[in-house]
């Protein structure tokens, strides 16, 4: 079971080389990937820094290139494509069927590998992207149960990839048009999620607010710890209740699922976090490195250590974790 | 397949998004067969725990509307997960006469390893030519647009169409913004999605959100996130004509559906004014209309000037 990390930046990228990630993933500097942050990502000298880094020690490297161009910005696109052909990457995770079909035509030896925002939940899916474009790994919406991820890898003709640490994204990737209904800017069309120029923190007499495109995401008494004002992470109204009506602001956190996803033969762990700090990426790499070891060597025995949850829960989002739609009465 | 480019755009009706008792939705394709309407969308694409109409109903409903010369096609689920919605999915698919609407990249498998034609709706990411091409080459003789583009982007797109392709625009209705694993009226409810009673069915037209300051703007509807105003490019008709755009999509919703097709339908015969027609239905909603994602801007801004 491979463990492939993010990497936002070159000291996010050895730092989690030198703490045991298998892979890293890293994205070029522009909207041609999902975390199109400012200051974040990869220029050529950086990339190709990171690349040789990695690959000298024996790791890979992937680049996403998981957005959806749209007609006006193929070029940037293709570029990416090539570029990372050039730099000889060990694989580019792709959702959009035009750069599919463009890195499969003009790259047959690159390896593809489908990004979660492709959506594809189950098997069906899966073969056609494989049969299309050869891709080798898919990589999973985190929304399946592990009952239908075990279903889907058993037909899937590639390897399954799987989210196991993280934010936690509450819709299908690549279905979710939120964040452009409220600000304009979407995953899909740049890059971005409830992106941070739409983004207000007020201190009123009512307690801290935040906002998002102008709307009211959240206000916090005193004593309550503020989160970023991602949309679907809001305390809204239905009725006469007011709730966390989509989801509440959680991380992902798969440890204790480590056995089973193993026994299942997972090809990969993914930890979800390109946007974070290098001490993050450090924290978090360390902790799933000591934690899929220990799995590997005695799967039985596997407990997670009480140490390796109390360092995740100081990186999670609002200090909490779930399984998330793993666990099948989260659904 | 006839589309001619300077040609006025056929009306569709799309598949009814809400959970519907089984009565309302055969009375509502009732009056629906009378309405002036070119293509009618059928069938269960949010939630396949709704079972007011089974997949044999649905092909008898498809063959009722077919009947009354109107074009039919079968619209199938946006999240395929379980192997009972393949199994649905694979029986529509091989219907052999009907046209399918495939809302996932499986449903295009199937359909393309058929070799039969079919409808991209709007649960498949087209935002460039090139994609369009691809699965046009694979059998796709019609797309629906994604909701979150602009009209920018359609007419970069519809200058580099592919040849025999017809253009769909959801022109009215809530727009489908997000799919979830998670059943949201369930949650509401505080039920599990296991065992959700069917809550969906006290809501037609979906639960309203709006933010701690009252202010309007998604709408929960099980597992689909929609939004709270709708999406009227009525007064773009013009506009959605030169573009060349084939069809117009019009979402069901539980009332006044019949106002809304003949007020399409009469500005598209040049009967009416469609500034004018478009601001009666805007008045009339209960929470206001968009247009703001077809102008490039946030999906749930009104753009258009009021007349």
């Amino acid at each position: 079971m491979e463990l492939v990390c993010p990497a936002g930046n070159l000291p996010s990228l050895k730092t989690a080389v030198d703490h045991g990630a298998d892979a890293v993933y890293i994205g070029f500097r522009d909207d041609t990937n999902a975390r199109h942050f400012p200051g974040l990502n990869f220029d050529a000298k950086a990339a190709e820094q990171g690349v040789r880094y990695a690959q000298t020690r024996g790791r890979r490297v992937f680049v996403a290139l998981n957005t959806f161009p749209q007609p006006d910005g193929w070029a940037r696109w293709q570029r990416a494509v090539d570029q990372a052909a050039e730099l000889g990457v060990d694989a580019v995770i792709a959702a959009d069927i035009s750069v599919l079909d463009y890195a499969c035509q003009r790259h047959p030896q690159l390896p593809l590998h489908l990004s979660v925002q492709g959506s594809a939940t189950n098997y069906e899916a899966i073969r056609f992207y494989h049969e299309r474009f050869g891709i080798r790994r898919v990589v999973l919406p985190r929304v399946l149960s592990l009952p239908q991820v075990r279903h889907v890898l058993d037909s899937s003709p590639v390897g399954i990839e799987v989210f196991g640490f993280g934010g936690l994204c509450i819709m299908v990737e690549g279905r979710c048009l939120l964040s452009s209904y409220v600000t304009g800017e979407s995953p899909n069309m740049c890059g971005v999620c409830s992106p941070a120029k739409a983004v207000r923190w007020e201190e009123t007499p009512r307690g801290l607010e935040t906002r998002l495109g102008g709307l009211l995401i959240d206000r916090y008494e005193p004593d309550e710890p503020a989160g970023y004002p991602t949309l679907c992470k809001g305390r809204f109204m239905v009725g006469d209740q007011t709730y966390y009506a989509i989801e509440e602001p959680t991380s992902l956190n798969t440890l204790e699922l480590l056995p089973e996803l193993q026994a299942m033969g997972i090809a990969a762990i993914k930890i979800e976090g390109r946007q974070r700090s290098p001490a993050y990426v450090t924290q978090v790499t360390r902790v799933w490195r000591a934690a899929i070891d220990a799995c590997r060597r005695n799967p039985a025995g596997y407990a997670p250590k009480p140490e390796w949850l109390r360092e995740l829960g100081k990186v999670s989002e609002g200090h909490q974790t779930t399984l998330g739609a793993y666990h099948r009465t989260w659904q | 397949m006839a589309t001619v480019e300077q040609g006025l755009p056929r009306l569709a009706l799309g598949p009814v998004l809400y959970y519907w008792p089984r009565q309302m939705l055969l009375d509502f394709y009732e009056r629906m067969s009378a309405a002036p309407l070119d293509i009618v969308y059928i069938g269960e694409t949010v939630c396949s725990k709704r079972h007011a109409l089974n997949t044999t109903d649905w092909l008898d409903l498809a063959e009722r509307i077919s009947a009354t010369g109107k074009e039919v096609v079968l619209s199938t689920l946006a999240l395929l997960e379980a192997e009972s919605e393949l199994k649905t999915l694979r029986r529509l698919c091989a219907n052999g006469r009907f046209t399918v609407e495939a809302n996932d990249m499986g449903a295009v498998h199937l359909l393309a390893a058929q070799g039969v034609p079919f409808v991209l709706g709007t649960g498949i990411n087209v935002y460039n030519e090139r994609t369009l091409g691809v699965l046009a080459r694979l059998g796709a003789q019609r797309w629906v647009m994604p909701v979150e583009l602009s009209r920018e982007t359609l007419a970069a797109i519809q200058a580099r169409r592919p040849a025999g392709v017809e253009t769909e625009v959801f022109a009215y209705g809530r727009l489908p913004l997000a799919y979830s694993a998670r059943c949201f009226t369930a949650r509401y409810h505080d039920l599990p999605k296991d065992d959700c009673q069917y809550r969906c069915l006290d809501d037609p037209e979906g639960l309203t959100l709006s933010t701690r300051e009252s202010q309007i703007f998604l709408t929960l509807n099980g597992i689909q996130t929609q939004s709270a105003q709708t999406c009227n490019l009525l007064a773009e008709l013009a506009d959605l004509r030169a573009l060349g755009v084939d069809v117009l999509r019009l979402s069901p919703q539980p009332h006044d559906m019949e106002t809304v097709i003949e007020a399409f339908a009469a500005c598209r015969s040049g009967a009416r004014d469609p500034r004018e027609a478009a601001q009666a239905l805007n008045a009339g909603l209960p929470h206001g209309a968009c247009d703001g994602y077809w102008q490039g801007q946030p999906g749930l801004r009104q753009v258009a000037a009021a007349v």
